[in-house]
């Protein structure tokens, strides 16, 4: 049994798999997730398909947010360029996917390393405020700048092609979507054992005593909004490829706050958190909507009362999760998970 | 010219109310630090307690009135006490998301409660206008302009000479040395958002019956407070004032002149364009405490 941390190496204390039990359950994990389109039906295909681009939304987010501790509530507006860049990339020059979707996150993200330049100066509050400013200038250009975005009534998207093989159904968009969510949480994963990454931690953590140790807090600080950005470009790229049809209305700005609200409910700075309040965030609607729907024979009119209850159900969840788990599922798994390390030995 | 006085003046009419929202949002961060997301839904749900109140039962308008109020002071105490105390302390994100949440939590009730159609609010002001030069103005722009007016300059001199007004800008300074004057910081907060929430509510039944209807969009006035704030500088409360006024006016002047090239939706739009420019120039804003710090 194993009641304490025994490294040795720098190697251990770096490993992403602490055991090889762990790597074996991610694994199967990942095996288990590959045969789900064979016994789900469509419409959990679809939830399970969001709940994918959900996870990678958020750990950009967290990149930014919860590692380099720059507050963004702009982040519908950079789903909103990735998906309108894979509109127009998609439907004018019928590139294959496999190169629209990190064109689509490299646009994003040079929008997003232009939002970031006034982070420079700003900090905390203000940052926040700046890129308020930003999704609301992302959101007038789409609905305004008709001849790229079309507009308020939008472009459809044509189905994800790579070669011949087309990805039309939820099905075939699964095997999509969840490749590249998968190797993006890798990507982010590793990414905070690099110099880049930890560097992006130093700045979070103390900002001044970063630079004093010689990391260099603009570019990192650009960086950080360069690769969540990405993340978030390519977020939005899959969810073109998924609603096949958007328009400004599929990017307002409480997406952004949804985004927010994983990473605060998940666990802030944090990949496992990420991916544990993407879920959370995304399933909350559909059990809502099982539970009104099963609740519908007995109160009528809880049906209408439908988007109402989901949005106040939200905002009840962030403001429980704030004042009484701060750290978020992430931490409440850890404290799981210790608690059954020593069981029933644990004090 | 007459378009241009007839912008400036109803862009001086909404940017009143502007000042009077961004008062709420300022006090609110000069004591406690914190920025409040749910300013505009504080000001919904103000505007629809008095339509409510007003509509249901027998009670005349100016009891309907100090009814809203008190419920918003009540209100505002509540939210401060159950909400916002467990986070002080706690990293900016945090405070903000809690403030996020909040507002999801009031237009929550708020659409459950009142659905999301316009609700029409009562004529409280007679609607033949009075000609000011050559420009007619309606009179319920000139009592909203004359209310934001006096209850301004009430604020101003509550922070001069009330001795709650004098503890709330000592909490404001330091909180630890206040504390050891004496003033107790948690009924400063409790005091802060309850002025925030009436402020709000007043807002709210002046735009309403401006408008002549009540409906949820009224709660973006939440966020265009934010370049409000910022221009006027985000501690200062003449600040507010300069800032609501200065960005009602720029934005119906741009919404005027552009929106014809741009093809409307400017006006939504100015207020934060601005917002980015003045956060690159001048972060602090006119009147703003400079708190120097570089990294």
């Amino acid at each position: 049994m194993r009641c304490g941390d025994f490294r040795t190496t720098y190697g251990a204390d770096m490993a992403i798999f602490e055991t090889s039990f762990a790597r074996g359950c991610v694994g199967a994990f990942l095996l288990l997730l590959a045969i789900v389109p064979v016994f789900a039906t469509t419409y959990w295909l679809d939830v399970v398909n969001r709940i994918a681009i959900a996870v990678i939304g958020a750990v950009g987010l967290n990149i930014l947010t919860g590692f380099t501790g720059q507050i963004s509530l702009g982040n519908a507006a950079f789903l909103a360029v990735g998906a309108y860049s894979t509109a127009a990339f998609s439907s004018r020059w019928n590139l294959p996917c496999l190169l629209v979707i990190p064109m689509s996150g490299l646009i994003a993200a040079l929008i997003g390393m232009a939002f970031g330049i006034p982070s420079l100066r700003l900090k905390g509050l203000y940052l926040a405020m700046a890129t308020l400013a930003a999704h609301f200038i992302v959101e007038f250009t789409a609905v305004h700048w008709e001849a790229v975005t079309g507009g308020v009534n939008g472009m459809s998207v044509p189905a994800a092609r790579l070669f011949s093989l087309a990805f039309e159904s939820d099905r075939s968009l699964f095997y999509l979507i969840l490749p590249v969510a998968v190797l993006l949480v890798f990507f982010a994963k590793n990414l905070f054992r690099t110099k880049v990454g930890k560097a992006f931690i130093a700045i979070r953590d103390q900002d001044i005593s970063a630079e004093v140790m010689g990391v260099n807090v603009f570019k990192h600080k650009l960086m950080s909004f360069a690769v969540s950005s990405f993340y978030v470009g390519v977020a939005g790229s899959l969810l073109a490829y998924q609603a096949r049809i958007i328009s400004p209305e599929n990017f307002p700005l409480t997406v952004g706050i949804d985004y927010l609200g994983m990473i605060i409910i998940g666990g802030m700075g944090s990949i496992l958190g990420s991916i544990l309040g993407a879920i959370f965030i995304t399933l909350l609607p559909e059990l809502l909507r099982l539970l009104s729907g099963a609740a519908g024979g007995v109160f009528p009119g809880l049906v209408q009362l439908f988007a109402s209850i989901k949005m106040g159900v939200f905002g009840l969840a962030i403001v429980l999760f704030l004042i009484f788990e701060p750290d978020g599922l992430a931490a409440r798994w850890r404290t799981i998970k210790n608690y059954w390390k020593l069981y029933p030995f644990s004090y | 010219m007459e378009f241009f006085l007839q912008l400036v003046i109803n862009g001086v009419v909404i940017g009143s109310i502007y000042a009077l929202v961004a008062l709420g949002f300022v006090i609110i961060y000069k004591a406690s630090s914190i920025l409040n997301f749910a300013q505009g839904e504080l000001l919904v749900l103000g505007a629809y307690i008095c339509l409510a109140i007003t509509s249901s039962g027998h009670v005349p308008l100016p009891a309907a009135f100090v009814l809203t109020l008190l419920f918003a002071a009540t209100l505002g105490v509540a939210l401060e006490r159950v909400i916002l105390r467990p986070l002080i302390g706690e990293p900016v994100i945090s405070v903000i998301m809690v403030t996020l949440g909040l507002s999801s939590i009031l237009r929550a009730i708020v659409q459950g409660v009142w659905g999301t159609d316009t609700k029409p609010f009562p004529a409280v002001f007679p609607s033949d206008p009075v000609m000011v030069g050559p420009v007619p103005i309606s009179r319920g722009y000139l009592w909203s302009v004359g209310c934001v007016a006096v209850l301004l300059l009430v604020f101003t001199s509550f922070f001069r000479h009330a001795r709650a007004g004098i503890a709330m800008r000592a909490t404001a300074f330091s909180q630890q040395v206040a504390l050891s004057m004496g003033i107790s910081v948690r009924r400063i907060f409790a005091l802060s958002w309850s002025i925030a929430a009436v402020v709000s509510a007043i807002g709210g039944i002046l735009l309403g019956s401006i408008r002549g209807g009540v409906d949820g969009s009224l709660a973006f006035i939440g966020l265009k407070v934010v370049p409000v704030a910022i221009l006027g500088g985000l501690d200062s409360v003449q600040g507010a004032i300069v800032g609501g006024v200065v960005i009602g006016v720029l934005e119906n002047l741009s919404g005027g002149y552009l929106d014809p090239i741009l093809g409307g939706g400017v006006k939504e739009i100015a207020p934060f364009v601005a917002l980015v420019l003045i956060l690159m120039v001048k972060p602090y804003g006119l009147f703003g405490k400079v708190h120097i710090e570089r990294v």
